[in-house]
């Protein structure tokens, strides 16, 4: 790619030399006579922009007015107003969008993370209305494969599955994501979105009882992942009942503290449960028992502060909040 | 434990002109008034915003204003509100205020509420929960909050909360800590903080600190010293802060300046910006760093400039 941009800058010739903007005289950036937070414009970006200025103060709705947009954008993708006036040259001309599309894509390469080119891009996919539907999907796909965790793709792709559909195979999708990188938050984020919202799925409620055994095994798997941790809590929302009584949750818990490592999510979980009214059998208890150290005061015989007291021995950066827990626990009968 | 270069970041942002980086002037150019914001906020901040020319910087920011009441990131440039909140912030710094038609900015930001109560950044229609909060934030230094549906943009806010307690960008979107300060700031503005669920909220914004000290924006990220803002200003405003180590955060971003130069980076030994200088200080503000005046958490400005706008009267 650096090759390529080489190429291109040893080829470019300044607006200034080439006949087809002869008749253009460019209007220079007025920055004021002593800037606030002055700029050095690089000679190039300068020449562009005040040829910019010219065709978009005259309104010229022209092919070359376009061309120059497209090599603003590519100087410098930032510029609200480049954008903006890119918008009115291809609705007036009426430019084949199919070919946006292109252009987007092109330069997506190097600025993935501009607000702007994912506006554009929208507005593009809403003109070509349901036609634009796996297009789209399989252009943050792409984004996704290079960072899938791409907060503007993931931002996109939730807009083309709820404007122009395409719910079919999202799950699965989620699904090869985790595979590649369990501790992917955005695709367990992607994943909640579509049990809760896709209308092929039943919603929440439905997709419960499958979604549990799977959260869990990725729990077994990482233990150390927040993402399974607040995901296995999310599949209960509003749920607190049943969330406390899913033997399933406390399992896990019990089987990630009996491994005596990478436990920290698994106390915390059973301290959320406690505080909600779960009653830790004998097992737990041992299972924390075997947890302390000799670093600790002798046997605490209330379970939830035993645990608080680990948790801030084990997390002591957070050792405040834990040290908070502890004295909001539920009071021993 | 190093010491903040307060003098080498004040000639860090003052100098910026002198610098011959034209990537960062490029890419500059169309923000400028974000980064008159940054920079100026520092500096005053650092006590040292008497050092320029008021009436200066202020004719620059008014000859930024479009006709429809907006502001421009730079002169000539199309009006957006990202821009027209920091107009507004750094003319509120320099008690400045009066200069602008109050009506003419509010109506502008009016007009870009949405009927679900969610905000367009400007005609174009992109919208955003930044977007709520600036429009928000914006209005309320201008004590013109009643100018918008105020009901229906708590609501919107609230429907992009997620099952981890933070914010996203829209509904369904991934929480994330820039998101969440925009949410939870638009929300301690209107009145409205009951609506977050704050232990929750809080338990995910401490877990953002990771072993250096820093703090990210996201699960599994790496820190970076704008999310001492975002991520603090937020446990702030939900009273959470005292759950993460303050000292270990204070240490990540004294680490990283550049003590020779001065400037404030994204990670230690990473290149100085304006961007991250101002987050830096923002964010030693915020944890009562000593000889930085101390900056309120909603408003992003000053607590004695926000004291200005609301009780001087």
């Amino acid at each position: 790619m650096a090759e390529k941009s080489e190429v291109e800058e040893d080829d470019r010739v300044p607006l200034r030399l080439r006949p087809e903007w002869s008749d253009v005289t460019p209007i220079p950036q007025d920055d004021g006579p002593n800037p606030v937070v002055p700029i050095n414009y690089s000679e190039e970006f300068s020449e562009v922009m005040d040829y910019f200025r010219a065709v978009y103060f005259a309104n010229e709705l022209s092919s070359r007015a376009l061309s120059l947009t497209a090599e603003a954008i590519t100087l410098n993708a930032g510029n609200y107003t480049v954008w903006h006036f890119r918008r009115l040259l291809l609705e007036s001309l009426k430019v084949d969008l199919h070919e946006e599309r292109e252009f987007v894509e092109r330069m997506a390469i190097s600025i993935s993370k501009n607000y702007q080119l994912w506006h554009h891009r929208r507005w593009v996919a809403e003109k070509l209305g349901l036609e634009a539907r796996n297009d789209e999907l399989e252009f943050t796909k792409k984004i996704l494969s290079i960072d899938a965790k791409h907060y503007h793709a993931w931002s996109h792709r939730k807009w083309v599955l709820q404007t122009l559909g395409g719910w079919e195979n999202e799950l699965t999708y989620c699904c090869e994501l985790l595979e590649e990188d369990i501790f992917n938050n955005s695709a367990w984020n992607q994943r909640y979105f579509v049990i809760t919202r896709s209308p092929f799925l039943g919603g929440l409620k439905a997709m419960r009882e499958s979604e549990v055994l799977y959260t869990v095994e990725a729990i077994i798997s990482y233990p150390e992942n927040e993402s399974s941790w607040r995901y296995l809590r999310g599949l209960f929302k509003d749920e607190t009942t049943l969330y406390v009584n899913d033997t399933r949750v406390s399992s896990v818990c019990l089987k990630i503290l009996k491994t005596k490592s990478n436990y920290l999510f698994a106390l915390s979980t059973l301290l959320d449960l406690i505080c909600l009214g779960y009653q830790p059998s004998e097992d737990f208890r041992h299972a924390i028992e075997a947890l302390r150290t000799s670093d600790f005061d002798k046997q605490d015989p209330d379970i939830a502060r035993t645990i608080c007291s680990i948790l801030e021995h084990v997390d002591p950066i957070r050792v405040n909040y834990w040290v908070w827990r502890k004295t909001r626990l539920p009071q021993l009968a | 434990m190093g010491e903040l270069a307060a003098e080498k970041h004040v000639r860090y942002i003052l100098s910026i002109e002198k610098k011959k980086d034209s990537f960062e002037s490029v890419v500059m150019e169309h923000l400028r008034m974000n980064g008159a914001y940054w920079g100026l906020t520092a500096l005053d901040l650092l006590g040292k915003l008497d050092t320029l020319d008021v009436d200066e910087v202020v004719s620059w920011i008014m000859s930024c204003q479009h006709e429809s009441g907006g502001f421009g990131g730079n002169v000539g440039h199309d009006p957006h509100i990202l821009y027209t909140l920091s107009a507004v912030q750094v003319l509120a710094l320099f008690n400045k205020l009066d200069v602008i038609d109050v009506d003419k900015v509010t109506n502008y930001i009016v007009s870009l509420q949405n009927e679900d109560g969610s905000f367009s950044g400007d005609i174009w229609g992109e919208v955003d929960t930044r977007f709520s909060y600036i429009a928000i934030c914006c209005l309320s230094i201008l004590h013109r909050l009643d100018r918008i549906n105020v009901e229906k943009a708590v609501k919107y806010i609230i429907s992009c909360k997620n099952m981890d307690g933070g914010f996203g960008c829209t509904p369904g979107g991934e929480s994330h800590a820039g998101q969440i300060f925009c949410c939870v700031g638009a929300l301690a503005l209107t009145g409205s903080l009951d609506l977050v669920d704050k232990d929750l909220l809080g338990w995910w914004l401490c877990e953002r600190q990771v072993k250096s000290g820093g703090l990210n924006g996201r699960p599994e990220k790496l820190p970076d010293v704008c999310y001492s803002w975002w991520v603090l200003s937020s446990l702030i405003m939900i009273d959470r802060v005292h759950w993460i180590s303050k000292e270990k955060l204070i240490k990540f971003i004294l680490d990283c300046q550049d003590t020779e130069n001065g400037g404030i980076s994204d990670r230690p030994d990473d290149a100085v910006d304006v961007f991250h200088t101002y987050f830096g200080v923002a964010g030693l503000s915020l944890l009562e760093y000593p000889g930085l005046k101390p900056i309120d958490p909603a408003y992003a400005l000053p607590v004695d400039v926000v004291n200005r706008i609301f009780f001087s009267k």
